[in-house]
């Protein structure tokens, strides 16, 4: 009897309107905007574009690079923070979390006047002699590749010390005193130990790059368009509502694959496998 | 233990790297150069000319009044929701937990387009209505999973005891359950409103005519150059809101712990 109102709210609020996007795919769009009668393979069969294979190639690579960057910060920040006293770990995640509850757009847009022509970064690159007055500093894709990583960071350094936390750091210090090096150690005790905050920091990171459109519109330039943006522009600007169902369908389709993929992976290359290989070797 | 010095450096250069962008912001918002490159004297004009700016404060009004109906409404639906999932056991709970834990992981964009999918098939005007319904879905998993650890060290023989001297089942519940909960309900309120009041890509799909929240209002400020440093004061009020938000949330959340 509990369940009853939430379940049916997320029923009727969430897990409907999904369905429906991926129903709306399969009609036509009239020319009011509307949706027409009539089931058609048309508008799923229009995705086959080639002006979208360069959207998703960057999409794929912008949301790689990031998921790489991140999490390959939030590893020596994990294994820093798990090493500390809970005063001081307390302090340091809240510093890390409050950033990240302060408002999506202002955080972009603070990096917009931190990279803008006359803003701070380009006036110090400059007095560095770095730069040279005509470098743009915002509108390419390293802007973007940027600011994606600074958004998304959080996502990543909170799974990995979750996974960091309950890491037996006796281990390391057996290894040590088996004559490890430190990197030894961290490469072959510490990262399988925390292998599984690994892949749920890349799930999530990846997952939630694949459908950002906000990063690549305030801070990129025409050419920095990801598949989000066309999202929006077939909802709102060509308002052909069929077309961006069928684009968001796609792109629901693509983070439950890779959600499983990942999953999958990772019980592949479970511990023990790696154990049993070294050892032939 | 000794740790490799590498890790702390590279935490000090990431803490640094996530605050310095908020952190010239809020210096730019008091200085007197338009673009902020350098600093050209103390000033609060960016001030005055957000306090006359009309349009931002009708803008509040509308998130706080999507924020503070959609919070109530996701504290209702996700303390039952964690109730539910925290005593039964079943295959339904087990779609319910999925349901509950998807929006969380899946792009905000599939959450806006969906909905806005659902209201035009429907024919439904967006505006507040249509507001209210996607922010509460959105806020509900998070009041629920706040909610949902709280009662990982609630001691269920209470309720038990209370019974026993007599209480009714709604006697029990809300005489000893729901005092001993409500800080968890609070501090997943407080996260959820937080979140609602900051949400821009769900709102931007199912806003309507009307109903321009404050994020919609920086992004089409965002547009014209004029009032960039009107965004510089706007965000530092929005940003010390949120740090007192936070900060009231964690509160609630650490004395619970120590009840």
């Amino acid at each position: 009897m509990l369940t009853a109102p939430s379940l049916g709210w997320l029923i009727l609020f969430f897990a409907l309107p999904g369905l429906l996007t991926l129903t709306l795919a399969f009609h036509l769009t009239d020319l009011r905007g509307g949706v027409m009668q009539g089931w058609t393979l048309e508008t799923v069969k229009s995705l086959a574009d080639p002006l979208y294979l360069p959207l998703v190639w960057r999409t794929l690579w912008i949301s790689a690079a990031t998921t790489v960057f991140c999490v390959l910060l939030a590893l020596p920040m994990s294994w820093y923070l798990a090493g500390l006293a809970p005063r001081w770990r307390n302090g340091l995640l809240l510093l890390i979390i409050l950033p990240f509850l302060t408002n999506f757009l202002i955080r972009i847009f603070a990096w917009r006047s931190l990279l803008h022509p006359e803003g701070p970064v380009k006036q110090m690159l400059l007095w560095l002699h770095l730069v040279t007055e005509d470098t743009l500093l915002l509108n390419n894709s390293s802007a973007v590749l940027l600011v994606m990583i600074y958004t998304q960071l959080p996502f990543a350094i909170l799974p990995l010390y979750a996974a960091a936390e309950k890491f037996d750091f006796s281990l390391i210090d057996a290894a040590r005193d088996l004559g490890a090096g430190r990197w030894q150690a961290f490469r072959r005790i510490f990262l399988p130990g925390v292998r599984q905050g690994i892949v749920s920091a890349s799930i999530i990171v990846f997952v939630c790059s694949l459908g950002q459109y906000v990063i690549p519109q305030f801070i990129g330039g025409t050419g920095d368009e990801m598949i989000g943006n066309k999202i929006v522009q077939r909802a709102f600007t060509d308002r052909n509502l069929p077309l961006a169902c069928a684009l968001a369908g796609a792109l629901m389709l693509a983070v439950f694959s890779v959600g499983l993929v990942l999953t999958g992976l990772s019980r592949l290359f479970h511990p023990s496998r790696f154990r049993k290989r070294s050892y032939q070797a | 233990m000794n740790r490799p010095r590498f890790s702390q450096i590279i935490t000090v250069l990431v803490l640094l790297f996530l605050h310095a962008p908020l952190v010239v912001l809020m210096v730019n918002s008091f200085n007197a150069s338009r673009f902020g490159g350098e600093w050209e004297g103390f000033t609060l004009k960016w001030y005055e000319k957000l306090w006359e700016a009309d349009e931002v404060w009708e803008s509040m009004q509308i998130t706080l009044k999507v924020a503070a109906t959609s919070t109530l409404a996701a504290m209702l639906l996700g303390t039952l929701a964690a109730l539910a999932l925290h005593r039964c056991r079943s295959w339904l709970q087990t779609i319910h937990l999925t349901l509950i834990t998807l929006p969380l992981a899946l792009p905000d964009i599939l959450m806006g387009m969906s909905l806005l999918a659902m209201f035009v098939a429907l024919g439904i005007e967006t505006g507040m209505l249509t507001l209210w319904i996607a922010h509460t879905t959105f806020c509900l998993s998070y009041v629920t999973m706040v909610v949902l650890a709280r009662l990982q060290d609630f001691d269920f023989t209470l309720l038990d005891a209370a019974r026993d001297l007599g209480a009714t089942r709604w006697q029990a519940a809300r005489r000893v359950l729901l005092p001993l909960l409500l800080p968890g309900i609070l501090a997943g309120g407080l996260l959820a409103f937080t979140l609602s009041i900051d949400d821009y890509v769900i709102t931007f799909f199912v806003s309507g005519p009307g109903t321009t929240t404050l994020p919609l209002r920086v992004a089409s400020m965002m547009k014209t150059s004029r009032s960039l440093p009107m965004i510089n004061a706007l965000s530092t009020l929005m940003i010390a809101s949120t740090f007192l938000l936070v900060s009231m949330s964690f509160r609630l959340q650490s004395r619970n712990r120590r009840a």
